[in-house]
């Protein structure tokens, strides 16, 4: 039995290629993302041993709860100096400082650093060209920033800081240990130190931590103990191994979820994996019935023909498996290339190794996929009579009865779960959910075929091919059912998570074109990373001030802690002023200025915390003693400002910064906004990180990163589709096979090759368009289900995308014009004579 | 060299042979026949003769070593896929033993194939008249699994006919059906060839079909080594037995 199946095995290479591909591309997804993670977080682990080889021990002063660290005075330093067993106790001061190119941009990094430091001499960094800065206006920049920067020695570079726009003579570039540029793609700049003191900290003779190095004999570990003791509670004492350690788990936390991203799109693309193989193994059994029943004649038992199913899964998982694995280590390896390059940073990458998750992980999910995609096949096969190897091969039609109610009662499953899951906001509720109902769709796909099928057909119809494509892809409903349910799966993810992008963007348009009512928006760089690029107070009164505009409102925005929750506050110019703007109602209190101990919140913030009108709120901002504010205005529930305490002005000088992160303009009656932001622009000439743009700009820089996260959802589920497409070439070779006595026939009364390749294109044309046109509608009934969900998150419309749908099915169709090509050619090679000899 | 007036296919010494080597198979040594229009001959003989052979280089299907195959006006020898293809379906209808027709189409669908592929108009009073004569007119909407062996055959002879091809090829048409159903057939392959003055050649081991046809060719070893003119199916099957003792002629 075990001879007989690895004969039949290897006498179909074609089949077995197929059928392994689609393991072998899921299994690569799930390798590839072990292995780049694996990689990046080793390469990661190195960057910040290499980052603090040169620090045994460091001082950093501890923050009180809600507040920010007061910076070291240098009596600390003078203090750890005193330590027995202290080499050396150099002072460090950073902060960050955003270099500006010589196109007058900011310029940018993907996630790494930028900041600014103080010359010391006694760090990793060594100059390389010219000297270090000596005077106040002189800096060394790094490798790096000089390269991605295009400077020289002698060049002038300007900076932002803690203050505006400050330009600076470079004096020297500096590099790191082995000549290299950056230790992970961060830019850099050094000044002296008053300087650094000053542009970074905003304090003269101040500090931001203190690096100790042991003297000869003292381990890292006894120094730590013994500066810690000296300087007491006030300050986190830490050696270099520790704080190194710190930071790369804080990294991969961050990979270990990008990971876990990966491989849930390779958790997809597996799943769509099964679907294939469960396909071509259906067809494979049903083809092999003769060979099956003739086995079973000579004696074999139903055991025996499952064995030999499931053997052939088993096998093809294994070789799948192994082949996934390799080219999933050079998928990895090749991302953690590009990833290492990405924007030219220069992330040293450790050596590409194979994790022992990456093997475990191939092995068990290509031969567990495989086979569980094999055994209802297996099943089935062991079921045909000894007699069929007497009667034709021909599969007669099931009745599809069972198997949709099955998929009716699935698809509700699913649908259940997921109604539970949005309710409870469970992702795993949710996830199963869809993942189910994809299955419950899958198996009612067969009965919805016949109908489906018949009017795509009649589209492409015209021709005596194209009719007999037609009636080729209708012919076995279950088949052509999972070919076309393996590419709905990727499509209806990709038309769902469309259909909620495009109802947030179409809310944020009509919160925007409702309430907004300022006519000009200033903001910074960095809103959604939650560090925002501010600017100076009284810039703000001089755009009041401006020619045309009618008000301007600003805030400054910090987190505070009230009790032990942490908060988001803005402290804001002019309450009646942003009320107007924003058009918020009263619910309690009235609108007026807001005094020193006020504070405005809206109803449904008041609702949760059990506040009103005239409470007691006691916050702890981020410098002063806690402050007891009162409840003066409740504003009617509105989709601006959620979640934000409002607190007055005053209460900025607490803040972390007190600068204006956001302003809001409106113009004079019969200005036009176009002028003013014209007048209003130069203002912020000095800090190219602020912009000014009118409302339909905001909006638009506002949903644009819809568009970036729509385009990596649609790049990570590529693999899914591509799986897919596979599919459809898999089942129309098959079919190909299957058919060539057919085919024989066709071309043996006068059918020409391309006739032939048309009506191969036809069928595939019809599956993938009826798998598109599946998707699309589950995605649709996916993404109206979150959206309602999601409509106390303030996605308050539902936006279909209708153009991007039509693009799906252009592509789904194209797609099937492709998966035909190689099917057809074959069909159309055909020796008509051996054709219709073919048994 | 053309097939001259009264002649729908012709072969001039024929020969193929399949393989090379020591395993070479000389199936056709040297055919030259002349199948006349508005005849309906027979090719018989021994299993593994060439008789199949014979008419798949006749029709196109086949290429032949050396010689001459012409249908009609057309060298056949020599064309090209697309030469061939058209050929086949312009000048050649087939019934095949078994599986001539596609099962997602139906009877009429079956039938009118050819035109369809050909992109042509469908001769309604001649499609009435070659249904009515294969007497399926009732079964027209049925698909191939509905329809019984003989029907599906018919099916196929009117497809065959359908097209006026200038020869229709059967190899071995009732070789799979029960002797009614088979008479039905041949009858009807015979009515085609007097009434409507179709050229049909046939390939039987049947002496009851052969007696059907007008002339009868025999074969064997690649030679041609005998034919009748419409004999009884008692002189075939005589034929047949002392076929062994006959010494091959090149030319008949
Ligand atoms: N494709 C092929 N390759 C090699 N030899 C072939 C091939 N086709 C036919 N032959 C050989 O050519 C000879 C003639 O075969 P052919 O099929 O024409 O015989 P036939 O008269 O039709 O026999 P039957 O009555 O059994 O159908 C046989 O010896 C056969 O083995
Ligand atoms: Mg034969």
């Amino acid at each position: 039995m075990f001879k007989a199946t690895l004969k039949s095995l290897l006498s179909r290479k074609l089949r077995l290629v197929l059928s392994a591909l689609a393991v072998v591309l899921g299994v690569m997804f799930v390798s590839g993302s072990f292995v780049l993670t694996d990689t990046l977080q080793r390469s990661f682990t190195d960057l910040f041993s290499s980052a603090y080889a040169n620090v045994d021990v460091s001082v950093t002063p501890k923050a009180e709860k809600g507040k920010q660290p007061e910076p070291l005075t240098p009596q600390a330093i003078t203090d750890v100096k005193s330590v027995t067993g202290v080499a050396s106790a150099v002072g460090d001061v950073q902060g960050s400082a955003r270099p500006i190119g010589k196109n007058g941009k900011v310029i940018t990094t993907s996630g790494s650093p930028r900041f600014g430091f103080n010359w010391t001499g006694t760090g990793q960094e060594k100059i390389r060209d010219g000297k270090a800065p000596a005077t106040e206006n002189e800096v060394a920049v790094g490798g790096y920033l000089a390269t991605t920067g295009g400077f020289k020695v002698g060049d002038d570079i300007a900076l932002l800081t803690l203050e505006p726009k400050k330009t600076f003579k470079i004096t020297g570039i500096y590099e790191y240990a082995g000549g290299r540029d950056s230790l992970g793609g961060e830019l850099s700049v050094a000044f002296t130190e008053p300087v650094a003191q000053q542009l970074l900290l905003g304090k003269k003779d101040v500090f931001s931590g203190i690096t100790v190095t042991a003297s000869q004999g003292t381990t890292d570990d006894a120094l730590r103990d013994a500066v810690a003791a000296k300087l007491g509670s006030g300050y986190d004492v830490k050696t270099g191994a520790v704080l190194a350690k710190e930071q790369a788990d804080q990294i991969n936390e961050g990979l270990k979820f990008f990971n876990y991203v990966l491989l849930g799109f390779a958790g997809i693309a597996l799943f769509v994996g099964i679907f294939i193989i469960l396909n071509t193994f259906s067809i494979i059994v049903a083809q092999r019935t003769r060979e099956l029943a003739l086995l079973r004649s000579m004696g074999a038992s139903r055991g025996q023909v499952i064995g030999s199913v499931v053997l052939e899964a088993l096998v093809i998982g294994l070789i799948a498996s192994i082949v996934g694995l390799g080219a999933g280590i050079g998928i990895g390896a090749l991302l953690a290339k590009i990833f290492s390059s990405l924007g030219g940073s220069s992330l040293e990458l450790a050596s590409i190794g194979a994790p022992m998750s990456a093997i475990i992980s191939s092995f068990a999910v290509g031969m567990i996929v495989t086979v569980v995609a094999a055994v209802m096949p297996a099943l089935r096969a062991s079921r045909i009579a000894p007699v069929a190897a007497m009667r034709e091969a021909a599969t007669p039609d099931r009745p599809l009865t069972k198997i949709t109610i099955t998929g009716a009662l699935v698809a509700a499953a699913g649908g259940t779960s997921l109604a539970f899951g949005f309710n409870q906001a469970s992702l795993p509720l949710i996830f199963g959910g869809i993942l189910v109902a994809f299955v419950g769709v899958a198996l009612l796909t067969p009965i919805l075929s016949k109908p489906m099928v018949s009017l795509i057909g009649r589209l492409l119809s015209w021709s005596m091919p194209g009719l007999l494509g037609r009636r080729n892809s209708a012919r076995n409903p279950r088949r052509t059912a999972i070919t076309a349910a393996a590419l709905m799966v990727g499509i209806s993810l990709i038309t769902g998570v469309s259909v909620v992008l495009t109802s947030a963007t179409k809310s944020i348009e009509k919160l925007a074109s409702g309430q907004l009512q300022t006519d000009l928006i200033i903001s910074g760089e960095g809103q959604m990373e939650g560090q925002p690029a501010t600017f100076r107070r009284d810039v703000l009164t001089r755009v009041e001030k401006t020619d045309g505009v009618r008000s301007a409102v600003g805030w400054s925005q910090d987190g505070v802690l009230e009790g032990e929750n942490q908060m988001f506050a803005v402290g804001v110019t002019d309450l009646p002023a942003m009320a107007t703007m924003f058009a918020l109602k009263p619910k309690s209190g009235t609108i007026a200025p807001l005094k020193d101990d006020q504070l405005a919140l809206p109803e449904e913030m008041a609702a949760e915390k059990g506040w009103s009108v005239g409470s007691k709120v006691t916050l702890q901002l981020a410098k002063g003693e806690p402050k007891t504010y009162t409840v003066g205005f409740i504003w009617v529930k509105s989709q601006v400002l959620q979640g934000a305490l409002v607190l007055p002005e005053s209460a900025s000088a607490n803040f972390r910064s007190d600068q204006i992160a956001q302003a809001f303009v409106q113009v004079a009656p019969g200005v036009s906004a176009a002028d003013v932001q014209k007048r209003v622009e130069p203002l912020f000439a000095d800090n190219p990180e602020i912009t000014v743009q009118d409302r339909s700009a905001f909006v638009k820089q506002t949903t644009s990163q819809f568009d970036t996260v729509l385009l990596m959802i649609q790049i990570l589920l590529a693999l899914a589709i591509l799986i897919a497409v596979l599919g459809v070439i898999n089942t129309l070779a098959l079919s190909v096979i299957e058919r060539t006595r057919e085919l024989g026939l066709l071309r043996a009364i006068g059918m020409r090759r391309a006739q032939v390749m048309r009506m191969i294109t036809v069928e595939s044309v019809v599956i993938s368009v009826f798998g598109a046109v599946l998707g699309l509608a589950v995605g649709l009934a996916l993404g109206i289900a979150t959206v309602q969900a999601l409509k106390d998150q303030g996605i308050s419309e539902i936006g279909l995308p209708w153009m991007t749908m039509v693009q799906y099915l252009v592509v789904a169709a194209f797609v099937g014009v492709i998966a035909a090509i190689l099917p057809a050619i074959r069909a159309a090679r055909l020796n008509v004579l051996d054709a219709i000899a073919y048994e | 060299m053309s097939a001259s007036d009264g002649v729908a296919a012709r072969a001039v010494d024929v020969w193929k042979s399949y393989g090379s080597g020591d395993a070479a198979v000389t199936a056709l040594a040297g055919v030259s026949v002349d199948l006349d229009k508005s005849r309906f001959t027979a090719i018989m003989g021994p299993s593994g003769s060439g008789k199949s052979t014979l008419m798949h280089c006749l029709a196109g299907l086949d290429d032949v070593t050396s010689g001459e195959v012409w249908v009609g006006d057309t060298l056949v020898t020599g064309l090209k896929d697309r030469g061939l293809t058209e050929l086949r379906r312009d000048k050649v209808g087939f019934i095949f033993q078994q599986f001539n027709l596609l099962p997602t189409l139906t009877a009429e669908e079956n039938i009118t194939l050819p035109l369809a592929i050909g992109g042509k108009k469908v001769d309604r009073a001649w499609f009435d008249v070659v249904v009515d004569t294969v007497g399926l007119r009732d079964r027209l909407t049925h698909r191939p699994t509905q329809l019984s062996g003989g029907q599906q055959q018919r099916v196929a002879c009117a497809r065959a006919l359908v097209s006026r091809p200038d020869v229709v090829f059967a190899d071995e048409p009732t070789g799979n059906l029960d002797s009614q159903s088979g008479a039905e057939v041949l009858g009807f392959l015979q009515r085609s060839a007097r009434e409507f003055g179709q050229t049909i050649v046939m390939v039987t081991h049947d002496p009851n079909a052969a007696s059907y046809a007008d002339r009868v060719i025999f074969l064997k070893d690649g030679h041609i080594v005998r034919e009748l003119l419409s004999p009884s199916a008692e002189e075939v099957l005589d034929t047949m037995k002392h076929l062994d003792s006959v010494v091959a002629v090149p030319h008949v």
